[in-house]
């Protein structure tokens, strides 16, 4: 038999090493088109973003860009292949444990990410996708990585897969999300104080836009998100008999679904659409990581399946 | 009509001229509840609980971590004492927790009552009339279409309720709306949050949980005094337990050797278990993650060892014990600590505190410890201990420990002898003859967590209306749209359409653009029939 978990490895360093490549043309894009005059200003705060049709030959789709999404494509084969293979080695699903976590997520996140781009023209977040699913990618396999173990009798269970899957899933949309709402933080400030020079920030749309494109986004997360919160409180009940027991992961879990309930609601609240809402949506995904790390590691309770 | 929101509710659209509340008593009490149910109080009680609910991460909790509270106490009794005072070690049965969620419900409440009584009324009225001037709405097109006013007006009316809008007719067009759905799921959704608060309410105090040692061969039966631990609710009688047992036929254990990482992974435990109820008798299996249900409670496999038996017999022959002792996992490869205590028989009361190893090797240090968690090479350790064991003073005492303080030891220590050191099946002489102890044979036990929780189902429900009250209520938009025949143009009349949703709906354009084709296409083809 073939022993997939070397084989899953060497394909994460190989998709890292596209998504580094990747992570260079973006950034590269970006400095050219800080740099020189756009073709094309979109600052008018128009509602309606452009269709799929238009988008394709957008003026901001850049030659860079163009390799750069190549380079993603090419990079997400690899990861798929990465995460597919530790699922191989381990005969079953490949989030069963923090590094496995990791890949998965990260995977899933590039795939919300060019996926959507079939949706609408989200090519100017390549930089932040290449360069955090990098980061992330290194960090889970250099300080997470662990042999494939089989599952202990607490995580034998369908709920595993479905669980922890949306759960992924979820945080994929809201890691998506809060890079546009950094995006639109930054255009914001940047339209408040009409700096006509940073031509790079004109080159994408207006923080009007990026808002509604981010609570899209944001939305289908914590639809998500909901759900992991319902069916971990299932499967709860049935590995250790009670359905809510405030251990710690599932006091973040709460914390989080609250934060980006008062998100969609700040959306809805006179003074506080706009960048008060921006920042609720980027505490809620920084709550998400810290989940994902620091509960994870530093304490105690019952979700100690970091197989560190 | 549209949906009623609290005063600073803010969809995108310019907001409306402030009202003055009116003076007087009834005024500023209109004011206070309309502060405590606006959309801005609502969002900071949110953020609030959100803030609120972390210190019980921070913190050990007595409701799931009551061991790290203990070790808090003691590790830090000053800091203990202050941080108690705040409730922190029960954040979420305490006041300021509380305090706040039950603000957010009431101002949830408040909110959503008033909405309701206004969408079902407005479930019974027609859509609103037509704008007067529909060419000032963002979504409007003006179109040539073929056939006379009166037709064309009729032919709306038909294509707009085709479209799945509800409709009011008028002399020259229709008006439409759609997606009244919207506003039930969001209802529902908050409703269901409400019911779950009710649902833990009301149940909370019916619930009972308790935990208790099953050994292979011992019946449990469902009665208070058969728990090892029981913890009621507030409402719990006696004479609500179900009347059912249990019998430990068998426990198995399935390990993996990880010859690379020297680790043992459990990859199975099961217990075939004996259900005797009333009027009927079963055998089944009881897994992690696979509960049993017996008369609607929940008995949940929690934890596994071994229990060695273990006969004391006196100098003069007579048997004063013989049981199997639960010993508790130490680690992973069930090193366990146990305690046997044994009150009568002898002219002292002896207490006996040991490890247990299935599997035991010596280490360079003269120590056993075990490297598997299947017996291999079972052993048995044992100090012993004579004098009152303090059985008789009426106090409860843990079965699972030995007050050594006042008691002499015998053996291992500093005593000279040497522990008792027992495989299975030995024997052992303990100094002066007082009396023989043996190992006589290796049984296993559980542990298990019985649960009534009559919570569950209600919140269980409540949860699925969460669920789809809020994928119906984000994903359905609310819209209107419009059309009016503006004029006779020989066989072609002017028609205008218009479209108009409130908030996020980046599909309004196309929907607009939808109803002129469909529109247009139905005229024609009526055109040509005639």
């Amino acid at each position: 038999m073939i022993d997939f978990a070397p084989l899953s490895l060497f394909a994460v360093y190989s998709a890292m090493a596209v998504y580094t490549v990747a992570f260079l043309f973006f950034t590269w894009d970006l400095a050219k088109r800080s740099a020189s005059t756009p073709a094309l200003v979109m600052a008018n705060g128009e509602a309606s973003p452009p269709s799929p049709s238009s988008a394709n030959s957008a003026p901001t789709a850049t030659g860079y860009q163009r390799i750069g999404i190549s380079l993603m494509a090419l990079g997400f084969a690899f990861h798929v292949f990465a995460t597919v293979s530790r699922g191989l080695a381990a005969s079953r699903v490949p989030w069963a444990n923090m590094f496995e976590f990791g890949l998965t997520a990260t995977t899933l996140i590039v795939a919300v990410f060019l996926g959507s781009l079939l949706w609408r023209d989200l090519r100017y977040l390549g930089a932040f996708v290449s360069g955090f699913v990098l980061l992330a990618l290194g960090i889970v396999t250099v300080n997470f990585y662990v042999d494939v173990v089989p599952l202990p009798p607490a995580l034998q269970s369908g709920w595993l897969v479905i669980h922890v899957f949306v759960a992924s899933l979820a945080t994929s949309f809201f890691a998506l999300a809060a890079g546009l709402s950094i995006l639109q933080l930054v255009r914001a400030r940047l339209e408040a104080h009409e700096m006509a020079k940073a031509r790079l920030m004109k080159t994408i749309p207006a923080s009007s836009v990026l808002e509604a494109l981010a609570y899209r986004l944001n939305v289908v997360g914590f639809v998500l998100w909901t759900f992991t919160l319902i069916a971990g409180a299932i499967w709860a009940e049935r590995a250790w008999g009670r359905y809510w027991g405030w251990d710690t992961k599932e006091v973040w879990t709460f914390v989080i679904w609250v934060l980006f309930a008062g998100y969609v609601h700040a959306r809805a609240t006179r003074g506080w659409r706009g960048s008060r809402s921006a920042w609720l949506g980027i505490i809620g995904f920084g709550a998400v990581l810290f989940n994902y790390t620091v509960v994870n590691i530093a304490f105690t309770g019952l979700h100690s399946y970091s197989g560190l | 009509m549209e949906p009623l929101r609290p005063s600073d509710f803010d969809d995108g659209t310019p907001a409306p001229a402030p009202q003055m509340p009116a003076l007087g008593v009834a005024g500023w009490g209109r004011f206070a509840w309309r502060q405590l149910t606006s959309m801005r109080t609502a969002l900071f009680l949110l953020l609030l609980l959100a803030i609120a609910a972390i210190p019980g991460s921070l913190v050990p909790q007595r409701s799931s971590d009551p061991n790290g509270v203990l070790a808090w106490k003691r590790d830090d009794p000053e800091l203990f004492e202050i941080l108690d005072r705040f409730q922190l070690f029960d954040s979420f049965s305490s006041i300021w927790f509380s305090s706040i969620y039950l603000l957010l419900f009431i101002s949830l409440i408040g909110c959503i009552l008033p909405r309701t009584q206004h969408h079902l009324k407005a479930l019974r009225q027609p859509p609103p009339a037509i704008p007067q001037r529909l060419e000032r709405l963002e979504h409007f097109e003006r179109k040539e279409v073929p056939g006379d006013p009166a037709g064309l007006s009729e032919l709306a009316e038909t294509v707009v309720k085709q479209r799945g809008y509800r409709i009011a007719r008028e002399d020259d067009g229709v008006s439409g709306e759609r997606g009244y759905l919207r506003e039930t799921a969001n209802l529902v959704f908050h409703f269901a949050l409400v019911g779950i608060l009710v649902a833990l309410g009301l149940g909370t105090g019916y619930k009972y949980q308790g935990q208790r040692v099953i050994i292979e061969g011992q019946t449990f039966t469902n009665q208070l005094t058969s728990y090892d631990t029981f913890n009621p609710g507030r409402f719990f009688s006696e004479s609500s337990l179900e009347p059912y047992s249990l019998t430990l036929r068998s426990f198995t254990p399935t390990y993996q050797f990880d010859v690379t990482t020297g680790r043992t992974n459990p990859l199975d435990f099961a217990a075939a278990i004996g259900v005797t109820e009333p009027d009927s008798l079963s055998e089944t299996l009881l897994r992690v993650n696979e509960p049993l249900d017996v008369q609607g409670t929940s008995i949940y496999l929690l934890g596994n060892g071994f229990a060695p038996w273990i006969t004391v017999t006196s100098s003069s022959g007579e048997v004063v014990f013989s049981q199997p002792v639960p010993f508790l996992p130490q680690d992973a490869n069930l090193t366990s600590l146990g305690v046997v205590k044994i009150p009568d028989g002898l002219e002292t009361q002896l207490g006996m505190i040991g490890f247990f190893y299935p599997s035991a090797i010596e280490l360079d240090t003269g120590a056993l410890t075990s490297v598997y968690p299947e017996p291999d090479k079972p052993v048995l350790t044992l100090n012993v201990f004579e004098g009152d064991l303090g059985l008789n003073e009426g106090i409860p005492r843990n079965v699972y420990s030995l007050d050594t303080s006042t008691l002499t030891q015998i053996t291992g220590g500093d005593t000279g002898q040497d522990s008792l050191v027992l495989a299975l099946g030995e024997k052992a002489e303990l100094p002066g003859g007082r009396a023989s102890v043996e190992f006589s044979e290796l049984r296993r036990f559980i542990s298990v967590d019985i649960h009534r929780d009559p919570t569950q189902i209600p919140v269980a429900l409540c949860a699925g209306l969460i669920m789809l009250g809020l994928v119906v209520s984000l994903f359905i938009t609310r819209r209107r749209v419009w059309i009016r025949v503006v004029g006779a143009k020989g066989s072609t009349s002017m028609v205008e359409f218009a479209a108009l949703a409130r908030g996020d709906d980046p599909g309004l354009a196309r929907e607009l653009k939808d109803l002129v084709a469909n529109f247009s296409q139905e005229a024609e083809s009526r055109m040509k029939q005639r």
